[in-house]
């Protein structure tokens, strides 16, 4: 009997393996395609639409910048005052300039953007792309002689790449944005003179590292969105469940990525 | 109508076609030809495996065994280029519609020619709008498809499904889900189709009326396997016990297989 279950048990860990292994295949494959498409689509009588690929640029960029702003700027706030308390226990309160630009600009920008789009655009690809699947709009597009992944995909994730760099960007600026105004009294300097410090105490490295994470996380939810839906069977519920994994499977891989990314680029 | 007509060239050749879901079998070496300027009904009950047939000429899956042909071009071994230039001569309606629901109607029906064309956007316009116009839908392309009823989202697919011309069109399950004043309607438009545009078309349905009302011959397909292809005469005079009940609405028996029974409730789930 516990030899039975153990086997059961065995056994569907093995098929769950063997799911996110065919899973991870699968995004890619879309992943290699879509680059394709991108790159030679044109020849092939598949172009990739610059107006579908602006139109994915408002929708998971310019539409994200007030939340992801006002958002970014709390933490800024949150970090400044976390900084100057426990900094100010030894008396380093001039520290706390270094501590917030390097956090903000290396790990809180991209992190907090690719958390707030996962849970915006990785959601809706992942939706989108879900309930085409189901009402035969993929299968529309398919025997229309439209590839589903040139279509759906390519531009989605081109407007990923650049627009998520600039999310982050702007998320940079509102986060220290926050921390001055809280801690420059704190430091008896004006909100200008703190700026002027940050940017002494900058390196472009560490711009380079926030910005290079929030293009891997550019990838790693357009690619979870779109195969998750795509995925899709079984209606409407199908659809929800998809949303729910795609969202949640972005922010987990995010954390992971970003642990995994700060380890090996610190060392 | 239904007398017998002079087919041209065979528009789609299946051979031997097999098909798994899974471990389950549903087409077992399937035979189907389909001649120029012929309306063909697929028909059968649900799970005959028509829809999976229907899947597989649209070229949405991959053979298990067997060959696939269409206009010629045998859909395994086609290249990009190929599949592409066949793609724009076929017209597919879907059951359900699938138009795009996040564009207008007239956006829906003017997509292959914004895809494949490079006609000017007055053109293209004028063009979806005569289609429109075609299967009685004029004036409507500033809808949105969420706005229309259930018969006209089938005339808008079908619109969209012939708008560039083609000469293969696939039409899965015309009737269902309509009255049957409008799925009568929607069969004389098939028909005037085929008389105005000169297209194959090949229609999947299980609606008998309509299959007999359209088709020039019938292909009945049961568990997977072509029992019979003929003329509606035939098909209505045949003996098959099967064709039979599926024509008279009889309920099939049930065989028991005493082993199969056991074994099912015993097996471990995979």
């Amino acid at each position: 009997m516990e030899m039975a279950r153990a086997a059961t048990l065995l056994a569907s860990l093995g098929r769950r393996t063997m799911q996110s292994v065919s899973g991870l295949g699968y995004a890619g494959m879309l992943l290699l395609e879509s680059l394709y498409f991108i790159a030679i689509g044109w020849r092939r009588g598949q172009p990739v639409r610059l107006g579908s690929v602006f139109e994915q640029m408002r929708q998971v960029g310019v539409d994200a910048i007030p939340i992801v702003s006002m958002l970014s700027f709390t933490i800024g706030v949150m970090l400044g005052i976390q900084f100057i308390a426990a900094l100010g226990e030894f008396g380093a309160e001039s520290q706390v300039i270094m501590a917030v630009a390097k956090s903000v600009t290396r790990e809180f920008g991209a992190l907090i953007t690719a958390i707030l789009v996962a849970g915006r655009t990785g959601s809706s690809l992942a939706a989108r792309i879900g309930s085409m699947q189901v009402s035969q709009e993929v299968d529309a597009l398919a025997v229309m002689g439209v590839e589903p992944v040139r279509y759906l995909v390519a531009p989605a994730l081109i407007a990923m790449l650049i627009m998520m760099p600039a999310l982050t960007m702007i998320a940079n600026g509102m986060g220290l944005l926050g921390a001055a105004l809280y801690a420059s009294p704190f430091l008896d300097m004006s909100i200008g003179a703190y700026f002027v410090q940050t940017f002494n105490l900058l390196d472009p490295r560490d711009l380079w590292e926030g910005l290079s994470k929030s293009v891997v996380f550019a990838v790693l939810i357009t690619l979870i969105g779109v195969s998750t839906g795509f995925a899709v069977s079984g209606g409407a519920e199908g659809v929800g469940r998809a949303t729910t994994r795609a969202v949640v499977l972005s922010i987990s891989l995010i954390v992971v990525a970003d642990m995994l990314f700060s380890f090996f680029l610190n060392r | 109508m239904n007398a017998p007509r002079e087919f041209g060239e065979p528009l789609i050749e299946v051979e031997g076609l097999d098909a798994w879901y899974g471990r389950r079998k549903i087409l077992h070496g399937v035979d189907f030809h389909v001649h120029a300027g012929e309306i063909r009904v697929i028909m059968g009950g649900s799970g005959s495996g028509k829809s999976t047939l229907l899947r597989h000429l649209l070229g949405l899956i991959r053979p298990a065994a067997g060959r696939v042909r269409i206009l010629g071009i045998e859909l395994t071994r086609a290249s990009d280029e190929e599949m592409l230039a066949l793609r724009r001569k076929m017209g597919v309606s879907f059951q359900g519609g699938a138009l795009f629901t996040s564009m207008t109607v007239g956006d829906n029906v003017a997509l292959p020619l914004r895809e494949h064309t490079a006609l000017d956007e007055n053109t293209i316009r004028i063009m979806s709008r005569l289609k429109l116009e075609v299967v009685n839908l004029g004036g409507f392309q500033d809808l949105m498809p969420s706005q229309l009823s259930g018969g006209m989202v089938k005339r808008a697919a079908l619109a969209r499904a012939i708008v560039m011309d083609p000469r293969l069109l696939f039409f899965d399950e015309p009737s269902a889900g309509l009255d049957p004043v409008v799925s009568a309607e929607l069969d004389e438009l098939i028909l005037r189709l085929r008389d105005a545009l000169r297209m194959t078309i090949v229609v999947v349905t299980h609606e008998l009326d309509s299959a007999f009302k359209i088709a020039d011959s019938i292909t009945v397909l049961d568990q997977g396997r072509v029992l019979l292809t003929g003329t509606v005469d035939e098909v209505r005079g045949s003996t098959n016990e099967r064709i039979q009940d599926l024509l008279n609405r009889r309920p099939r028996e049930v065989e028991v297989d005493v082993d199969g029974y056991l074994r099912r409730l015993t097996e471990e789930e995979l």
